[in-house]
């Protein structure tokens, strides 16, 4: 929200009374009727959820229902802190986010340079476009498209491995293997939508920076080095801080899709293990509380990190 | 000293060409292995697998005959369109309000909406408290229960909201002064100026509910009002192969060449529409800055 000219508002002027503000409502009374249907909605699907999320602390029976089930406290959260998955599910939880952040970031910063500096415009143009399109697909169309380069019959990374006479590798399917396949599908996917924001930055960079390093004979390099990097570094930044407040959503479709029994215990993330205990093992309550568990720290962190953005770059994230 | 300065920057620019050409052939080659795959002949692959290179003299369109013969194909991409249709409209008959509403500064109670609409952005109890409600409401087998969960992103009403602020205050006041109210105001004045953002917004909303797969397998069980996403993960899991193709024993095309196919044909509505969909994505995203 930016600071525009205010209209003189006889707020300070004028004392607080419900009159007022009752007479307020009804000069605005067309705006309210208009907003009514989505503040029903609201109501109903967004905090109909949380209302719902008080069986994080009961024992929550289909037939009693939600208001009719005992309550049992921090029953739930002790079970799940204590149980022996509760470790590895964060762990693989921070381990996916963080390597698609440190692995994906510095690929998507050397692409925005790149087809920033090239000379050739109309060649930039093309491969933006091309590796912008992975980002519109869904996950499910990307299994289908990773089944055709990894199946260990006749995927072409497999086909590569024979020729070199190596032994086909089921990667989708070995514990080994999966956690690279979901992390560099995901660099695959979206890197090169992720090139836009620093392309941006590049771009709103003065040109007489670059004009006057000319002048000063400054290499290619040195003019990355000391004018590119500089101008996008507050969008690393933000980039940096606003995925470490969404550090607990490690991409719940793409494992959705990807992973498989053998390999849920390097693949299963907090939202796959939600799922499955809640809507396939009826484990209402349980699967509830971990989900309250992951909100609550969520915002936390995204709290902070908005914090540190304000603080470091001047800006807000949300 | 000149005549290396611009050797220099000459190969500087054909690394960089270089550099570009890989990362195009990264994205490009799976791309390529799909169109192969679904394309080649039978015989073919039994005998030599699937070459690299496959000339469009040789391929045959029979795993896409096969696919699209079947009644489930052509019925899963009538459901996926009216999702996606069905879906952005109600979305966005939602998010106007909100957004214009929002971006008005004398509206009593603004503070107070703006924090609850920034709460449930930032704090999620999670998939199960949302179940426990769409199941409760008898909406299984509905396609509401697909569409009303996520019909109002609160990242999309902020952007809508940021260009409703960026509006002269003039326009609508004068409006205003002419006896309009606020329905009229927003029908006639603000619409009319807002084609791009309801035309980019429309499209983040299109996109998701296209590509949208987990809740439609959540909360619909007939096979009837699968989507395509849905149809193609069965497929490609290879879930009872036979309900979804017409395939048999003198089949002309490989299991591959079927999953390829069905990639394809998932994909090619997207790809349609893409270059237009890439351009308001392009400055929908640079609006909302590092949002999203």
């Amino acid at each position: 929200m930016t600071l525009k000219t205010l209209p003189p508002i006889s707020r300070s002027t004028e004392k607080f009374s419900l009159k007022n503000f009752f007479h307020s409502i009804w000069r605005q009374r067309w705006l309210y009727f208009l907003m009514m249907p989505t503040l029903i909605y609201f109501a109903i699907f967004k905090y109909g959820p949380l209302w719902n999320a008080q069986i994080a602390f009961k024992d929550f029976k289909p037939l009693l229902g939600v208001m009719g089930s005992p309550w049992v406290g921090f029953q739930h959260f002790e079970t799940f802190v204590n149980s022996f998955y509760f470790t590895d599910l964060l762990t693989n939880t921070v381990f996916f986010s963080l390597a698609k952040l440190i692995l994906g970031m510095p690929l998507a910063i050397v692409c925005a340079i790149a087809l920033h500096e090239t000379w050739f415009l109309r060649y930039r143009t093309f491969v933006q476009t091309v590796i912008y399109l992975p980002h519109f697909l869904s996950w499910v169309i990307m299994f289908g498209v990773l089944l055709v380069i990894l199946s260990p019959g006749n995927g072409l990374l497999n086909a590569i491995i024979e020729q070199f006479g190596g032994d086909p590798i089921p990667f989708l399917t070995s514990p080994n293997h999966f956690r690279w396949v979901v992390i560099f599908s995901d660099i695959w996917k979206e890197t090169g939508w992720s090139t836009i924001l620093y392309l941006a930055a590049l771009l709103a960079i003065s040109p007489d920076l670059y004009e006057a390093a000319a002048v000063d004979g400054a290499t290619p390099l040195q003019r990355i080095w000391h004018i590119s990097i500089p101008g996008i570094i507050p969008v690393i930044v933000l980039v940096t801080l606003l995925r470490m407040g969404n550090i607990l959503d490690a991409g719940f479709n793409q494992i959705f899709v990807l992973y498989s029994v053998p390999v849920y215990s390097v693949g299963d993330i907090i939202d796959t293990w939600v799922y499955r205990q809640g809507v396939l093992q009826f484990q209402f309550s349980l699967a509830t509380a971990v989900g309250f568990f992951k909100g609550v720290i969520g915002l936390v962190l995204i709290l902070i990190s908005n914090q540190i953005a304000k603080r470091v770059a001047q800006q807000s994230l949300f | 000293m000149l005549r290396s300065k611009t050797r220099d920057a000459i190969l500087f620019q054909i690394g960089l060409a270089v550099f570009l050409t890989i990362i195009l052939l990264l994205i490009l080659l799976p791309f390529w292995r799909v169109i192969v795959t679904a394309f080649i002949p039978l015989d073919i692959y039994t005998r030599e697998g699937i070459p690299f290179f496959l000339s469009p003299t040789e391929w045959t369109f029979e795993a896409f005959n096969q696919l699209l013969g079947h009644s489930m194909f052509p019925r899963a991409a009538l459901n996926s369109i009216i999702i996606t249709l069905l879906g952005t409209a109600i979305s966005l008959v939602l998010t106007v309000p909100l957004a214009y509403g929002l971006s008005t500064r004398n509206l009593p109670g603004r503070k107070l909406l703006m924090t609850l609409v920034l709460f449930v952005y930032l704090f999620s109890p999670g998939l199960i408290p949302i179940y426990l409600l769409i199941t409760g409401m008898n909406l299984t087998n509905n396609y509401l229960a697909i569409i009303l969960p996520p019909a109002v992103s609160v990242y999309n009403t902020l952007v809508m909201m940021s260009f409703f602020e960026g509006l002269p205050e003039d326009l609508k006041d004068a409006a205003r002064i002419d006896g309009a109210n606020e329905l009229q105001v927003l029908w006639h004045v603000i619409l009319p100026l807002s084609k791009p953002i309801l035309l980019t917004i429309g499209l983040f909303y299109a996109v998701y509910f296209w590509n949208e797969f987990f809740t439609p397998l959540l909360y619909l069980n007939d096979n009837d009002l699968m989507p395509l996403p849905v149809l193609l993960r069965n497929i490609l899991i290879s879930a009872s192969f036979n309900e979804y193709v017409e395939y048999n024993a003198f089949s002309s095309s490989s299991i591959e060449s079927l999953k390829a196919a069905g990639v394809l044909i998932t994909m090619i509505p997207m790809l349609l529409v893409y270059p237009w969909i890439q351009r308001y994505f392009t400055k929908g995203t640079l609006v909302g800055g590092v949002k999203g």
